[in-house]
């Protein structure tokens, strides 16, 4: 187990970077807690790959340092750092039974058998494979495998930490609760540093305690799954988290107040001194309500989805969306809308203004 | 009429793939055919094409019998999952390729191709070649290329299942306005519940190849006729549990149990099952006469503004999905409300019978 730091970070997989554009990883400055739950999120190109394999040594970065327990690990190779991957497809070895796979990274290193038959016990028990130690690995089911792979990490006791590369891509959709209802557990369970990678949202607010998301080669916010979707740092947080995503509004300034469209709003913000940058304003579908006091608006179509439905309305040529409850009347005449105050905040160049 | 299908069935060896199967389709409409893999969605799909002849049964349209008619003689387009691309042709040559074996004459085909490119956003790209793109930016390239010939029937087969979500999104979003004043019939076909709904228009809920319920969306959605399309049209999945119903109320557990609403009074007493879909069962209900559950959390699924509780009531697997994000651990336990007005009561065999 360890404490993870990545100390001033870039990467550029051009020998000779000339700007920012030509870095994957423009500056990653962070430190994770030994035992903490973190997943990194964003689209791809994001960087979280680049991020993981420096991480893991199959890359070493163009600049900084990566430190487990505070000891310096940029340069040592990916075997010596006692990692345990498991990737999007199950690495097992077919013709081999589930006990031999589990065993496996003991033998390795070896570990006497009767240690190893206690350890390879204790893992198959956690992950409900006790009971098919001896059948053939070939024979499980791709969530089975998925568990395989999972137990070769869990049974080494010297593992700093346990990466997962998008883990549930080949999992019968109808399944993945489970997986992730038993990682979950086991977590709390074995308490190793895991480090989520993904592109999923539900796959990383559902297993993180701690959410890193990214985009292109930077990090925009850390934090817990209520704090992305309540206080996003970025615009792109507040889009790429929640679906629909947050509203990003054009924002004008007088007098120290925020307005869009002519309407005066109250926000969350300090419209004071928002600081220099292109201004807009965010908020979340979640958080826009009809409101006889509000501002004017036309509806242009309203979805149901079943349990909501969400409404698009338009104001001078810019589109927002609400989400209204299902049995919620929706004006037919002079529709007005209101944002929620506390959940409406100003950006400036994309970036929040506290 | 658009496309309709007259008591159609598909035989392929002793195995069936489509029972005797009618669904007429209106003419401009926007159709979804939902259903998990292997219900049947691809091949009706097929046989509306002309790809496959049924083994029984006309496919007609527009007022025509075009049983046997090939796919070539039709004007038929259709997208599939994987997009496929011609990869050593630029976007442009792609777009423009069935206007080509049209043989269009080529200013037609670059009015055409400008406007349809620009309509998916990818007229900047017209350059390119497969490979620089995005892959969904490939797979507008491939809805571009089905769309430009205008052709009056247009199926798609899972045509946004690669992607990732937030384009998906997007894509849901757009499709059915990009079709809106083309005046073609769209079938499109997908297993996800949340996409039919999405996309609106008129849904049919299949499995194992027949057509369980077809109507307007929404509708379909809310007034399933048996458990079977309640099922398939439920993600995350409906719950269900055998109640009985004695003594004018409702009878789920020991302390669980609600007064029977007017429209089951006619039932007698007895056991029956009983339906209630996740976003009935809420942390957040506390009002009225929502009836209150408690149970065990498997574990929470948070999907950014929702989240989605397992958990287990008095022995069954629910499932429970409310606004907002709200982390439990496993094994927490949680207080849930259950909107009794809308459970949803089937007989044993499964048919709708009050709600």
């Amino acid at each position: 187990m360890a404490k993870i730091t990545l100390d001033n970070i870039r990467h550029s997989y051009s020998a000779d970077p000339r700007d920012e554009q030509d870095f994957a990883l423009k500056k990653i400055d962070a430190v994770w807690d030994d035992g903490g739950a973190y997943a990194l999120l964003g689209p791809s190109g994001c960087g979280k790959t680049t991020l993981l394999n420096i991480i893991s040594g199959l890359l070493t970065p163009s600049e900084g340092s990566v430190l487990f327990d505070d000891i310096d690990v940029t340069n040592t190779p990916t075997g010596e750092r006692h990692i345990a991957q498991v990737f999007q497809f199950p690495v097992v070895y077919d013709t081999m039974t589930v006990y031999d796979n589990l065993a496996f990274p003991l033998r390795n290193r070896g570990v006497p058998e009767d240690r190893i038959r206690a350890r390879v016990h204790e893992i198959a028990e956690m992950l409900d494979l006790a009971g098919m130690l001896r059948r053939r690995a070939a024979k499980l089911t791709a969530d089975g495998k998925q568990k395989i792979s999972l137990g070769r990490g869990l049974v080494r006791a010297d593992v700093n930490v346990i990466m997962f590369d998008e883990p549930l891509t080949v999992i019968d959709p109808h399944l993945k609760w489970l997986l992730r209802s038993k990682l979950k557990e086991l977590h709390r369970q074995v308490g190793t540093t895991m480090i989520y990678v993904t592109h999923d949202q539900t796959e990383a607010l559902t297993f993180a305690d701690r959410v890193v998301v990214m985009v292109d080669g930077t990090v925009v916010q850390v934090g817990t799954p209520v704090e992305l979707f309540e206080k996003p740092k970025h615009t792109f947080v507040g889009h790429f988290i929640g679906s629909p995503g947050m509203n990003v509004l054009p924002c004008e300034l007088s007098g120290g107040r925020a307005s869009f469209a002519g309407a005066v709003l109250r926000t969350a913000s300090d419209a004071t001194n928002p600081g220099p940058g292109v201004l807009e304003i965010g908020v979340r579908p979640e958080y826009v309500r009809f409101d006889n006091d509000g501002f004017p608006v036309q509806v242009l179509k309203v979805d149901d989805l079943g349990r909501y439905r969400i409404v698009e309305l338009r104001r001078e040529g810019h589109s927002i969306k609400m989400i209204a409850g299902e049995d919620e009347r929706i004006p037919s005449e002079n529709p007005r809308i209101s944002f929620d105050p506390a959940h409406t905040r100003i950006y400036a160049d994309g970036w929040v203004v506290n | 009429m658009g496309i309709e299908l007259r008591n159609v069935t598909q035989q392929v060896g002793a195995e069936t793939h489509i029972y005797e199967t009618d669904l007429s389709l209106e003419k401009g409409g926007f159709n979804v055919l939902l259903g998990t893999t292997q219900s049947g969605k691809t091949t009706l799909m097929r046989l509306m094409a002309g790809l496959e002849r049924p083994t029984s049964g006309e496919v007609w349209y527009d007022g025509e019998n075009v049983t046997g008619v090939p796919v070539q003689k039709r004007s038929v387009a259709m997208v599939y999952q994987a997009f496929v691309n011609y990869p050593n042709f630029s976007v442009f040559e792609n777009i423009a390729s069935p206007l080509r074996v049209a043989r269009r004459p080529r200013a037609e085909i670059r009015e055409r191709v400008q406007k349809i490119s620009a309509l998916l956003k990818i007229d900047s790209m017209l350059d390119r070649y497969p490979d620089e793109l995005s892959g969904g930016q490939q797979q507008r390239t491939a809805l571009a290329r089905a769309l430009v010939k205008s052709a009056e029937l247009v199926l798609l087969d899972e045509p946004l299942a690669n992607l990732d979500y937030k384009l998906r999104e997007e894509m849901r979003d757009e499709l059915p306005k990009l079709f809106e004043d083309t005046g073609a019939t769209v079938v499109y076909a997908t297993s996800e519940p949340l996409e039919a709904l999405m996309l609106g228009g008129f849904t049919a809920t299949l499995h194992e190849g027949r057509i369980i319920q077809y109507g307007p969306t929404a509708e379909i959605y809310r007034n399933p006729t048996s458990l079977l399309s309640a099922r398939v049209f439920s993600d995350p999945p409906i719950n269900t549990a055998a109640v009985s119903k004695r003594g004018g109320r409702f009878i789920l557990t020991d302390r669980v149990s609600w007064p029977v609403p007017d429209a089951c009074a006619y039932l007698d007493d007895g056991s029956y099952t009983m339906g209630i879909r996740p976003h009935h069962l809420t942390l957040d209900g506390a009002v009225d006469d929502a009836v209150k559950i408690d149970g065990t959390v498997l574990v929470a699924e948070i999907s950014g503004s929702e989240s989605v509780i397992r958990v287990d009531v008095h022995g069954n697997n629910w499932v429970s999905e409310s606004h907002g994000v709200h982390p439990f651990e496993v094994g927490d336990s949680a207080d849930l409300f259950m909107k009794v007005e809308r459970c949803l009561y089937f007989s044993s065999g499964g048919e709708l019978l009050a709600r």
